[in-house]
């Protein structure tokens, strides 16, 4: 079962476990320059607003009511990451693990293939909570991804488009899987001395606190440095007969404010911009081993490439930029570790 | 002895068992009715009282209005209104939920709809 609250994403599967609960939020963020560099993680900005499609169903395209699911603003070229959040069981010192797939317009973001509903036995097509605490772009090497940037759909930008050569679903897909609840009583159990270790909620970045033309899909941008874990788990402690999905559709900024009668938010600052100001960027290490890139997202041109060849400039601000206060998260930090900065 | 009136004497002499203010008369007084008709309504000589007197008693007994009112076979009427205005919706909603555990009738909230994608 999936609720919308709060412009957040909740997974429930309570017939599998009662601990089975997952939150997926979709965090705003600055888009990184597309230029070749690698740069560490930047920050959230709060996360995007989501609503029912149901909700606007005169308003939006058949397609996306046949779809259901939730919609969400984007302004051309703006960015975002995924933030995962298993629900931390403290008796048991753990996030209850989630084995979650996500495609953009039904490419797998991790692996390039079409969207399958089912996990993949021979290649991970998936990503694991609450190891992977987030997820900022395709995963086009060992360690790299490139930023989920969003374009119009139909402009030749977009990875469903240069990988299938069609422009026919746009948005974010999202399938998450529970570990089988008698795995998780096996391999995590009651135990007074875990409690409050290794909270992933500690592994939270900064979060400062016409029809045809609506829809926008997500595009590969600059280049990050991010580990796509390996599932340390394995393909058996998934509970493959318990899953729930959804489309997240999204639409041009000011189509969004017609629609719902809602402003979407600011746009975010530059990434220049940003690291003049000498906030705060993040690198995370996780010891996990990570997997390596798709070799068919690896292929994908970026926004700026696109652009090149089309002799078009689509990205507005593109200007390097230098992170200097760049703040490293460690994945075993506690909830209550008082981290000690830079002075 | 109706389950209505069975429970509020019940309920009432408990209370007054601390409480001297929770005899017959001085109850009645409180909700404005005769306390001979109170006795009765216990006794379940006489049927329950309106609406609006079943939420005072409630109130005066520390339970839950939509509770004594259900036990007296009454809706509220802020209820019925929220029926009326979808009433094959509601009450297919309700059929749904008649044997459904508690557990899940309280957890009930609006999914996010799945569609063919």
């Amino acid at each position: 079962m999936i609720e919308l609250k709060r412009d957040r994403l909740h997974f429930s599967f309570p017939e599998v476990h009662k601990q089975a609960k997952l939150t997926v939020e979709l965090q705003r963020t600055l888009r990184i320059p597309d230029d070749d560099r690698t740069y560490p993680l930047p920050p959230g900005l709060g996360n995007f607003p989501l609503c029912h499609v149901d909700d606007h169903a005169s308003n939006v395209p058949q397609g996306w009511r046949r779809r259901g699911g939730v919609m969400m603003p984007m302004y051309q070229s703006e960015a975002l990451w995924i933030n995962f959040k298993a629900n931390f069981v403290s008796a048991r010192g753990h996030g209850y693990p989630f084995a979650i797939k996500i495609a953009t317009g039904k490419v797998c973001a991790v692996t390039g293939e079409g969207w399958q509903n089912e996990l993949s036995l021979h290649q991970q097509d998936y990503v694991v909570a609450p190891t992977q605490p987030w997820l900022d772009g395709y995963c086009v090497e060992k360690n790299l991804i490139r930023q989920f940037v969003a374009m119009p759909l139909g402009a030749g930008y977009s990875a469903e488009e240069q990988i299938t050569g069609e422009a026919e679903h746009g948005g974010i897909q999202i399938i998450a899987y529970p570990m089988l609840g008698e795995e998780f009583e096996k391999r995590f159990p009651f135990s007074k001395t875990k409690s409050r270790m290794q909270h992933d909620v500690g592994l939270n970045k900064l979060c400062l606190a016409d029809v045809a033309d609506m829809e926008m899909g997500l595009a590969p941008g600059g280049k990050m440095r991010q580990e796509i874990a390996e599932d340390k788990f394995g393909f058996g402690a998934w509970d493959h007969n318990h899953s729930s999905r959804c489309f997240i559709h999204m639409t041009n900024s000011l189509v969004w404010q017609s629609v719902t009668g809602k402003r979407p938010p600011q746009p975010s600052p530059t990434a220049k911009t940003y690291s003049q100001h000498g906030l705060p960027w993040f690198d995370y290490y996780s010891e996990s081993p990570a997997l390596n890139g798709s070799k068919k997202l690896s292929q994908l041109k970026t926004v700026h490439q696109v652009g090149i060849e089309m002799g078009q400039k689509p990205l507005p601000e593109n200007e390097t930029a230098v992170p200097i206060n760049v703040n490293v998260i460690a994945p075993q930090a506690s909830k209550y570790q008082v981290r000690e900065g830079e002075y | 002895m109706s389950n209505f009136g069975n429970f509020v004497r019940q309920k009432r002499e408990k209370l007054r068992e601390s409480d001297r203010a929770y005899s017959v008369r001085q109850l009645a007084q409180r909700i404005e009715v005769e306390p001979s008709f109170l006795s009765k309504v216990e006794r379940g000589l006489e049927p329950p009282p309106s609406e609006a007197k079943i939420v005072l008693l409630a109130k005066e007994l520390g339970e839950d209005p939509d509770a004594l009112l259900a036990m007296a076979g009454k809706i509220s009427n802020d209820l019925v209104k929220i029926i009326c205005r979808r009433p094959a919706l509601f009450a297919e909603l309700i059929r749904e939920l008649k044997s459904m555990p508690k557990h899940a009738v309280l957890r009930l909230v609006r999914e996010v709809r799945d569609g063919d994608w």
